[in-house]
């Protein structure tokens, strides 16, 4: 079991926290421009690697925010944390 | 055939306490400080149980955790009864009665032995092979494999003990309390560690503290002698804690670890009342150190498994610790310097040993020597090719090696015994180092894995770690620990250390026999008999994958998980296929170590406290009015109030009439209840919902429905505009949780910009809904200041008022059709405010009615509950509900979904109203529904969603899904059932005041 260093509250036990998938995904400004294949990229296709991988993560049952985690999934290491709208700060 | 093997005292036994317990059936008496199996074998009793598959008898093997065969049923009454206890673990105590396993009718006589004689047709596969074909014969084989299977017997009562979860926070960790394990553990907390010690024995000094002769020196003294002095030193020191019987069972990722910690097992029955038998402990250390110890290796020849045939580490256990001897003629055969450790502690103690076969050809060392001394005869460079005796072993046949130790030379000894000691070296025990996602590298020299790489603030040491002797243990450990916990010196810096031991060692996996590997049972796993034969056919039928022979063999799938065999089954198998061990692999070392009761796992979490339980402000009032209870998620919901006797279905129905003819009242309580607020609350609302409301005035209500970004229904409610910038929204009961999360994650990530703030008030306000055509009148006199005029108080709006002094929120909502008004107050005045409605409505017949009931008068009214008439599938165009989705709006959560290829699609499942022919008939909620029963396959168009008879119709009803049911009103379809097909019509899902005259009468 991860201990997560949320931005907001600091090192907590996994179990306070909800993963929420690939981050980085942003929601298009404009949806009914996109086509149906266009939209289909956005809802459906995640990346799911082996190795650094950028996540979204809430403190559901903490401060309750949102935040992006960079976790290399192959050793469950977690590389940083960083608040939404932050550039991640590694590669 | 009973008879006294007890030597003399000895360490962990109280020869003054004795204790009576029954092993299948007889009473036999062992002292304080017994194991199960030490006592046994004091009492000469070596056969305990009969193997899985061919039901071979089979003894004691080992003195601790990795038993394979000593596994027995405790019986302490019926709802302790316990299988799959390992003897070699339990201490025994007064009154403790245990039987064996797998064998009927009895363990000297069992039936199954048969399988022994059958066994060239059960190989490998046997039961993939045979019960393949025909595969509708699969129900009829399965009965009788499942009741061949299985080990032991689990309680069918509810377990009374009490189980505790404790979580532990240490700077250290160490497992295991052997010499490495006791070293760092006061290293490190000598150095200002808080450390925890935790061992899965009773006593502390693993095998060190029975190392007792002149040959394994520390400072002169004899290496037992010094470790019990470190023992009295660790044990007072104040920041650490010692925690003995306690089994670390999973070992995670972040130095999580979880630890079983055994309190009341080894105590006598009457003394456990009232205290936790076992605590699972969940400890989270900055540093763990693994000092596990390793564990002694089997040899693999023909039939190796005899009841008297134990590893050689055991016997000398026994003796020294326990003071039992195994047996009066004892043989030990080796590959290693380990068994002469065995001679010379039987030798002390007058236990007789028969003589030494050992593998090598050239040996020398003290150990030795010392046991020639004696007299003993040591067949060097031989093996056992073959035991006999089938109850208790007998004898041993014996044969040269070959110089490459391939094939036997020469001809055939056989020396009589009664007792046999194996050692075919040690193996680390690294389980869980690679739990910890650790991985391991394979020595040459001696054949182990040993950990290489620590994913986590971890180190290994001694044996664990490779290092096998008192020196090397001495030498490395210290210095690991330094760097470990960065400090510069120990106390054993200039130790002095003297072991006799000398390492050479003869490592063959599968010992070579004078008959055919067919013929042979070498058991490699002794649990589930698996044999070297059964590895062999595996790779002969192309198995290569470690893994996969593992489960086609089921080598290591016992409870002990292989502990003793796994590594010889990956020799067999890389010098039978001629890959290099270490590129082989292992199998995945999965937790836990040791199996764990169900108790220990669930802890306090049972009964009522099996889950949380929400309860509304009125809720004592519905259990005074003997109301049935459902469960909505964690909440307790009103179900129906019975009457007079009345069952379910009478109970709704005499419900459901009073609420359309004169008023009923209704918990709505659990309803969620979002705050929100902000400047920009109304925007917000545009966007999460697909009907607009940006010009919902102030006081009005509406409805409305919110879709996932895929275009799917996922929850609806009603919201209420309070003020310019102050919504209150309801949800479903259960997708509360849910959609405040969703609100967030959106207003959090999507639209930081929006200034809205979402507070959840489902618990602080409490909902009492009145409904039917008296339900104005009884508000009025609950409400006696409110204008409750159709005018000034229409449907869909909302007033603030007054109950005597507190205030309230009132709104004309209705989920049944029916004029409706709901009073949302705050929690703790609300049972008194439902009490005064009820008051009030006396006079009109006012009935309570619950859940079921309101489900039936929605269903009247064609109104979709999110999540019983949609299932994630569902957009608001297939639910019939195009008139809520906004084509103005330039955006909403999900909006773009709708008009994708698939959800354009004609024939989606829609939301229809289905009407019986016959109108008595009710339908199954979840039955299939399909047009045409002559097509095969059956085209299955959809199925039943809810499905009620209506009193108020004095018909049944029912909502569907169904292919394309849109465009089928008034078409036949068939509901096929069992036994009948029922004939239904596809209606309007609305059945009842299509005009909604009812909501103003």
């Amino acid at each position: 079991m991860f201990l997560i260093n949320c931005p907001f509250c600091g090192e907590r036990e996994q179990s306070e926290f909800k993963a929420g998938g690939e981050a980085h995904i942003v929601r298009p400004k404009q949806p009914t421009e996109l086509s149906d294949d266009q939209w289909a990229e956005y809802l459906f296709m995640r990346k799911n690697i082996k190795g650094i991988q950028f996540e979204r993560w809430n403190h559901i049952h903490g401060c309750r925010k949102w935040f992006n985690m960079v976790r290399d999934t192959s050793n469950d290491e977690i590389k940083a944390v960083y608040k939404m709208g932050e550039k991640p700060p590694v590669k | 055939m009973t008879k006294n093997l007890r030597v003399k005292s000895s360490k962990l036994v109280d020869e003054t306490y004795r204790i009576s317990f029954k092993f299948n059936g007889t009473t036999y008496y062992g002292f304080k400080g017994d194991t199960l199996a030490s006592a046994l074998l004091a009492n000469n009793i070596h056969l305990v149980g009969r193997s899985f598959k061919y039901h071979r008898p089979r003894g004691i093997m080992t003195a601790g955790s990795e038993e394979p065969n000593a596994i027995v049923q405790l019986h302490n009454g019926t709802s302790r009864t316990e299988p799959n206890v390992r003897a070699t673990e339990i201490e025994i105590y007064e009154g403790l009665v245990a039987t064996s396993q797998n064998c009927w009718p009895s363990v000297k006589f069992d039936i199954g032995g048969i399988n022994n004689f059958l066994s060239p047709l059960l190989p490998a596969g046997f039961y993939y092979k045979t019960f393949m074909w025909p595969a509708s014969f699969w129900e009829k084989y399965e009965y009788f494999i499942r009741k061949s299977a299985g080990l032991g017997k689990s309680p069918d009562v509810p377990d009374p003990d009490i189980y505790e979860h404790k979580y532990i926070h240490c700077d250290v960790l160490v497992i295991g309390a052997g010499i490495s394990g006791l070293i760092a553990a006061k290293t490190a907390a000598k150095n200002g560690f808080k450390t925890l010690l935790v061992e899965e024995k009773s006593y502390l000094g693993g095998s060190t503290i029975y190392q007792d002769s002149e040959f394994f020196k520390i400072n002169n003294q004899n290496s037992a002698s010094w470790l019990e002095k470190e023992i009295n030193e660790v044990k007072k020191i104040e920041n650490l804690e010692i925690k003995t019987r306690t089994s670390v069972a999973a070992f995670h990722g972040y130095n999580f670890l979880l630890a079983r910690e055994n309190l009341t097992d080894h105590l006598p029955i009457e003394q456990r009342e009232n205290k936790t038998r076992q605590r699972l402990l969940k400890i989270r250390a900055k540093k763990v150190i693994t000092a596990t110890g390793s564990i002694e290796r089997p040899l693999i020849f023909d039939n190796n498994d005899r009841p008297g045939i134990l590893l050689s580490s055991a016997i000398k256990k026994y003796a020294d610790l326990f003071g039992v001897a195994c047996g009066e003629k004892n043989i030990l055969f080796t590959n290693n310097d380990s068994v002469y450790e065995t001679a010379i502690s039987l030798i002390q103690k007058g236990i007789k040993v028969q003589a030494i076969i050992d593998n090598r050809e050239e040996i020398d060392s003290k150990l030795i020597k010392e046991t020639e001394k004696n007299n003993i005869k040591i067949y060097k460079g031989y093996t056992i090719v073959d035991t006999f005796g089938y109850k208790r072993i007998n004898s041993v046949s014996i044969m040269k090696l070959s110089k490459d130790g391939q094939k036997v030379i020469g001809s055939k000894e056989n020396i009589s015994c009664d007792s046999l000691g194996i050692s075919g070296g040690w193996t680390p025990a690294v389980h869980l180092f690679t739990q910890s996602g650790g991985k391991l590298k394979f020595r040459d020299d001696d054949q182990v894995f040993i950990p290489n790489t620590y994913p986590s603030n971890q180190i290994s040491i001694g044996s664990c770690n490779g290092d096998f002797t008192l020196d090397e243990i001495l030498i490395n450990t210290p210095k690991l620990l330094k760097e470990f916990l960065n400090i510069k010196k120990t106390e054993y810096e200039n130790i002095e250390i003297y072991s006799a031991f000398n390492k050479s060692k003869r490592n063959i996996w599968l010992l070579p026999s004078n008959k055919i590997v067919g013929k042979t049972k070498s058991f490699v796993d002794f649990q589930n008999d698996a044999t070297a034969k059964d590895i062999k056919l595996a790779l002969r039928e192309g198995f290569r994958s470690i893994e996969h022979v593992k489960r086609y063999t089921t080598t290591g799938m016992g409870t002990d998980q292989g502990k003793l065999g796994n590594m010889h089954a990956l020799g067999i198998i890389s010098e039978t296929a001629s890959s290099k061990m270490g590129e082989l692999g292992t199998t995945t070392f999965r937790p836990p170590y040791t199996p764990l009761t169900f108790g220990t796992i669930v802890g306090r979490n049972v009964g009522k406290y099996f889950d949380i339980i929400r309860k509304t402000p009125i809720h004592e009032w519905h259990v005074e009015n003997k109301a049935e209870f459902e469960n909505v998620g964690q909440w307790k919901r009103a179900w129906y109030y019975p009457q007079n006797g009345e069952n379910m279905h009478e109970a709704v129905q005499r419900e459901s009439k009073a609420a359309r003819d004169s008023a009923g009242i209704l918990d709505a309580s659990t309803l969620g209840k979002i705050d929100i607020q902000g400047t920009d609350a109304s925007e917000f609302l545009n966007r999460v919902y697909t009907n607009a409301w940006s010009k919902l005035e102030i006081g009005k209500c509406r409805y409305g429905l919110m879709l996932n970004e895929d275009g799917m229904v996922y929850d609806d409610g009603v919201t209420t505009r309070l003020d310019e910038n102050h919504y209150i929204m309801t949800t479903t009961t259960g997708g509360a949780a849910t959609v405040l999360g969703k609100l967030e994650d959106y207003l959090q990530t999507e639209w930081p910009e929006l200034d809205v703030y979402l507070t959840s008030v489902t618990d602080h306000y409490a909902t009492i809904s009145v409904c039917g055509p008296n339900s104005k009148k009884i508000i009025q006199k609950v409400i006696p200041e409110i204008d409750l005029s159709d005018k000034d108080f229409p449907h869909m709006s909302f007033k603030n008022s007054k109950i005597g002094k507190v205030k309230c929120r009132v709104m004309r909502i209705s989920f049944t059709g029916e004029q409706s008004y709901e009073i949302n107050i705050q929690a703790n005045y609300a049972k008194s405010v439902w009490e005064n409605c009820m008051e009030a409505g006396k006079e009109f017949n006012i009935t309570p009615y619950g859940t079921e009931t309101m489900h039936l008068l929605r269903a009247e009214k064609g109104f979709i509950i999110a999540g019983q008439d949609t299932d994630a599938t569902m957009t608001p165009i297939d639910l019939q509900m195009d008139w809520i989705v906004s084509k103005k709006k330039f955006d909403f959560i999900g909006k773009r979904s709708l008009y994708r290829s698939d959800t354009i699609r004609e024939d989606r499942k829609q939301l229809v109203g289905l009407i019986t022919d016959n109108p008595e008939e009710i339908l199954e909620e979840g039955a299939q529904i399909v047009a045409d029963m002559n097509k095969t396959p059956i085209e299955m168009l959809g199925h039943v969603t809810s499905s009620y008879f209506s009193p108020n119709l004095k018909k049944s009803i029912a909502l569907g899904v169904v292919k394309g049911g849109k465009n089928m009103m008034g078409q036949k379809l068939i509901i096929p059932m069992e036994k009948k097909q029922i004939n239904v019509t596809v209606t309007d899902p609305v059945f009842l005041d299509k005009e909604n005259k009812r909501l103003n009468a």
